[in-house]
This record gives structure tokens, C-alpha cells and sequence, in this order.
């Protein structure tokens, strides 16, 4: 277990950790979330060891980072941003080196730099040096020292920022199986990714808590939760016709194609009412369908209220 | 104990997997031989010591030997790997010290290449071995002090040529301590006692005795505690810059 108590850090007058708490328990795949400059990569640099907080500790499986630096980084492994790896060496040099830094020798060492290569498909560029890479396989040699030593706790920034669409799906999918009974943080800005990987997300912003539950949770809290979309052939007085309907929580019409309108609910299914309603008045319905709330809104939702509270 | 020698393979063999370990001790063995018989006179001295070899290495150092150090932490911050070494279960310690050896062991070899030399001498003549093999040591041990300063101004800043011109700066610094250039420049009513400390301070005083054959334990002890005493000041500058 992570256990993140009161953690704040500061850069000169700059607060980019502010007493931020949490736990993270085996089996969960924590997406952390946050605008750029939000304090994502310094948190996991000081749950790793990285960095000192200025206040507060972080503790993994009960080992403190602050007081027990070895012990808790035999229990992590970590991607840091930007995968930096040793670029004069091979592949195969840099994982041997890790390896043996994290303690396996001879065969050991061997079998299991063998079966980690193969997982994230490496054996093609296991004796070109790292330099000469692409982006992806250099993400991947990043990302294969950080599992070599099977670790309990999996701290991964921004795991695939820069890969091709097959790429980031194929390192999804690599998270996806090593999460089983583990604990992974995944700092990301793509939120599909959330969605498709963690099974909670935090968000953070100016170093604070903003958000914290489920992926489907959060989604939940969006204004276009259970939201129907609706579009005519024609304009239509939408909010006049819907006036007085309960659950109804209002209708904001397209920007650009003022024949598309979003009926917002005010928490329930209402596509069931709406689609009655319409065939009921016969509106000219071109498109119906029901809108799921996006990770996104939620995120812009609570980011940008920071903000905006803090240039009140 | 074990990852510091995990961390001075792999940078040894960095040092020979590019070309800086052999541009290095090609330039390393020109110049030494341009010093030893152009400028020392090596032949026209008619003696059957190594004393223009020697005598030229606090000079030849002073631009060699930060040349390798200056990448020792700089790069480190500049490529990002200084956050993968130090979220490995690595001491701090370990870390510093295993790079410093493995540039100090690279100037040793490159130092040992230079054995034609001490061959010639044997060839032309009965020079004292003993002193030979002193100077050698005293000399190797001198590198060690240049490039423990090189590891500190290298963690100073994420720019190399920084560093390199830091490390030339203050090496050249301790270089003319112990000379006349500094020396003479106290005034006159400055205490014997000042000048004579910032002498003793100096390279010079201790690499002159050593190359003359006197391996005082006193030399070995100044040199041995100038490269802990920076190596330690290494390890708190990294401390307190890896944040930025």
C-alpha cells in the first residue's frame, strides 16, 4: 500500500505540492490527472525517492521514502518522464546493468531480462544502443527496467506520451496485465486513457485534490451525464418546448449548427422521456442518441473552477 | 559496497563504449610526449630521470582531466538519468563514487600508456625506480584531486562547458597556489605563516615532493582528503540541485 500523508512541497516561493493526502491499495490502478504544472511528476518524484518533500511523508508497504530510501525503492519500480536510459549502452547492456543493480546475477538475471524483453517486444533492438532508437522502442526499454524486478508498486510518468496508436494500445495492455496484484500510478493527459486502464482516478490542480473516485464515478459528475442529444432538420424553441418537465436541468443549443441541442439531465436517464416527448410533439428529429459524461468535462469542470477561484 | 561497483563498470564502460576514453588517451600520450621532449628537454637534460614528464603534468591535467569530469553529473541532469540512478536502491554515496572512480581509473590507464617512457629512461640509463614509481602514484593521485573538483563543479550545473570551464578555473586555482605566481603576489608584510598555509594548499607543494621521490604520507593524506573533501561537497551539491 501507498500511503501519501500531508504531502507538500515547495520550489522557493512556488507551492507545487500542497498537502496532498492519499492511499493507493494492491489491485489499483491509480490514474493521476492534473493540468500541466499541476504537481503530478513531483508527487511521484517524491513517492519515489527522487526528490525530499518539504513536509509530510510518503510510505510504501510501510517502508517511509524519507527514512527508508533502499528499501522502498527495491518496492517501485519507475518510468520517470521522458524514459532517460543510459543512450551509449545496448539494450541488452542497460537491462544487465539494471539487473544486477537491483540485485539478480547469472541466470537469474538473464531469464528474467529475457522474459521482460519479450513482453514489451524488444529482442529486435536488444544489441543497437539506445540512442539510435525510435521514440516507442525508447519508451519501451524505459518501461522495461522499470518491471524487470516485478515490482509490487509501479510508478509510471506519462507511459505514452509520443507513442503511435498502436504503441500507446499495446503498453495499455501491458498495464492492464501487469496491474493484477500490484499497485500502478499512471500520470497521464490523455483521459481516454484513464478510462480505459485505471480503476480510479485522482485529479489534481495547483497541488490539491480536486477529484477522486472511479473513472465511471467521475464521469457521472459530468453536467452531460445521462444527457440527450438531439438534432432537427430545423431551429426550434427546444428550452420553450421542454419548459416545466421535470429532470430536465436545461437545453443549450450548438454554436454552429444551431439544429443541435444538448437536453441536460439533472441526474437521471431522461432519453426515454425525451425520445416520448419528441414523438409526442413530432419534432423533426434528424439524430437522438444518448451522451455518456466525458472525463474530459469533469476534468475542465474542476481545473478550470481553480482557477477561476484563484483570479477571483 | 556491491552497486558502487555495479556503477563503475557501467561508467568504464561508457567511457569505451564512445570514443572519449581513446580520443582521450591518444591526446593524453601526444601531449605528454610534446611536453616531455619539446619543451622539457628530455634528451639535451642528459639525466636519466623522468622529471620533465612529470614536472608538465599539473599544466597537462589542468585542461585533460576536467575535460573528463565535466560530464560526469552534467549530463547525468541534462539527459534525465540522474532521476533514473537515484530512484534505483542506490546510495548517494555509491553513486559519487563509483563515477569518480571510473574516470580516476581511466586517467590511470592513460597515465600507465605512457610506460615507453619509463622504458626509454631504463634503456639510456640507470634512473632511480623507486622515484619513478612514486611519481607515478603522486601524479595519479594528483588526477584524482582535479577530477574531484571537476565531480562537483559537473554537478553544479547541467551544462558540460560549464563545468569544464568551473573545473579549468579552479584547478588552475589550486595549481598556482603552491607557485611563485601567487606566492609573490602576497605583499610584503603579509604573516610567513599565511603564505606559507596557502602554499601548502597549493598542488604544486605536494606533487614537487612526491616527483622527487619523497612519497611523504603527509602528500598521500593532503591529496586523499582534498578528493573526499570534494566528493563529499559532490554529493550535497546533487542533493541540493536535483530538484530544478
Amino acid at each position: 500500500m501507498i500511503e501519501i500523508k500531508n504531502l507538500t512541497r515547495k520550489f522557493d516561493q512556488v507551492v507545487a505540492v500542497d498537502d496532498l493526502s492519499f492511499d493507493v491499495r494492491e489491485g489499483e490502478v491509480l490514474g493521476f490527472l492534473g493540468p500541466n504544472g499541476a504537481g503530478k511528476s513531483t508527487t511521484m518524484k517524491i513517492i519515489t525517492g527522487f526528490l525530499a518533500p518539504s513536509a509530510g511523508s510518503a510510505t510504501i508497504d510501510g517502508f517511509d521514502i524519507g527514512s527508508q530510501p533502499l528499501e522502498a525503492k527495491a518496492l517501485i519500480g519507475y518510468l520517470p518522464e521522458g524514459a532517460p536510459c543510459y543512450g551509449d549502452m545496448t539494450t541488452l547492456e542497460f537491462l544487465r546493468f539494471i539487473a544486477r543493480i537491483r540485485g539478480f546475477r547469472g541466470e537469474e538475471a538473464d531469464r528474467r531480462i529475457a522474459g521482460v524483453m519479450g513482453d514489451v517486444a524488444l529482442e529486435s533492438v536488444a544489441h543497437q544502443t539506445i540512442e539510435t532508437l525510435s521514440k516507442g522502442f525508447k519508451r519501451r526499454v524505459g518501461l522495461t527496467q522499470a518491471i524487470l524486478h516485478d515490482p509490487k508498486v509501479l510508478i509510471l510518468d506519462e507511459p505514452t506520451d509520443g507513442l503511435d496508436p498502436n504503441q500507446k494500445n499495446h503498453v495499455r495492455e501491458l498495464i492492464r496485465n501487469l496491474a493484477r496484484d500490484k499497485i500502478v500510478v499512471v500520470s497521464t493527459h490523455i483521459l481516454e486513457e484513464v478510462t480505459a486502464v485505471c480503476t480510479r482516478a485522482i485529479i489534481i490542480d495547483e497541488g490539491r485534490i480536486v477529484a477522486d473516485g472511479t473513472p465511471s464515478e467521475l464521469e457521472a459528475r459530468s453536467r452531460y451525464h445521462h444527457a440527450v442529444e438531439v438534432r432537427l432538420a430545423d431551429e426550434l424553441d427546444l428550452a420553450g418546448e421542454l419548459e416545466g418537465v421535470a429532470e430536465i436541468a436545461g437545453v443549450e443549443q450548438d454554436r454552429l449548427d444551431k439544429a443541435s441541442y444538448t437536453i441536460l439531465s439533472e441526474g437521471n436517464p431522461i432519453f426515454a422521456r425525451i425520445s416520448q416527448l419528441a414523438q409526442q410533439r413530432q419534432w423533426p428529429v434528424e439524430e437522438f442518441h444518448a451522451r455518456r459524461g466525458q472525463l474530459e468535462d469533469v476534468f475542465r469542470a474542476v481545473t478550470e473552477d481553480a482557477n477561476r477561484r484563484e483570479a477571483a | 559496497m556491491q552497486n558502487l561497483g555495479i556503477i563503475f563498470r557501467r561508467e568504464l564502460m561508457g567511457y569505451f563504449a564512445t570514443p572519449l576514453a581513446y580520443v582521450f588517451i591518444v591526446i593524453f600520450l601526444i601531449t605528454n610526449g610534446i611536453f616531455t621532449f619539446e619543451l622539457g628537454g628530455f634528451y639535451a637534460r642528459g639525466q636519466a630521470d623522468l622529471m620533465p614528464f612529470f614536472g608538465f603534468h599539473p599544466w597537462l591535467y589542468l585542461f585533460m582531466v576536467p575535460a573528463i569530469a565535466m560530464a560526469l553529473w552534467a549530463d547525468e541532469r541534462k539527459t534525465g538519468t540522474i532521476e533514473l540512478l537515484l530512484t534505483l536502491p542506490v546510495k548517494l554515496a555509491d553513486a559519487v563514487i563509483g563515477k569518480f572512480l571510473a574516470a580516476w581509473v581511466l586517467t590511470g590507464i592513460a597515465l600507465l600508456l605512457t610506460f615507453p617512457i619509463w622504458i626509454t629512461v631504463n634503456y639510456l640509463g640507470e634512473p632511480d625506480n623507486g622515484v619513478i614509481v612514486a611519481s607515478y602514484l603522486g601524479s595519479w593521485f594528483m588526477a584524482g584531486a582535479y577530477l574531484a573538483i571537476g565531480s562537483c563543479m559537473s554537478a553544479c550545473t547541467r551544462n558540460s562547458v560549464i563545468a569544464f570551464i568551473l573545473t579549468v578555473s579552479i584547478c588552475f586555482l589550486f595549481v598556482i597556489m603552491g607557485s611563485p605566481i601567487l606566492l609573490n603576489a602576497f605583499p610584503d608584510w603579509t604573516p610567513q605563516a599565511i603564505v606559507d598555509a596557502v602554499a601548502a594548499l597549493g598542488f604544486l607543494t605536494h606533487f614537487d615532493s612526491i616527483s622527487k621521490g619523497v612519497l611523504d604520507i603527509r602528500d598521500v593524506l593532503y591529496f586523499s582528503v582534498f578528493i573526499a573533501a570534494w566528493l563529499l561537497a559532490s554529493a550535497i551539491v546533487i542533493e541540493i540541485k536535483k530538484a530544478n
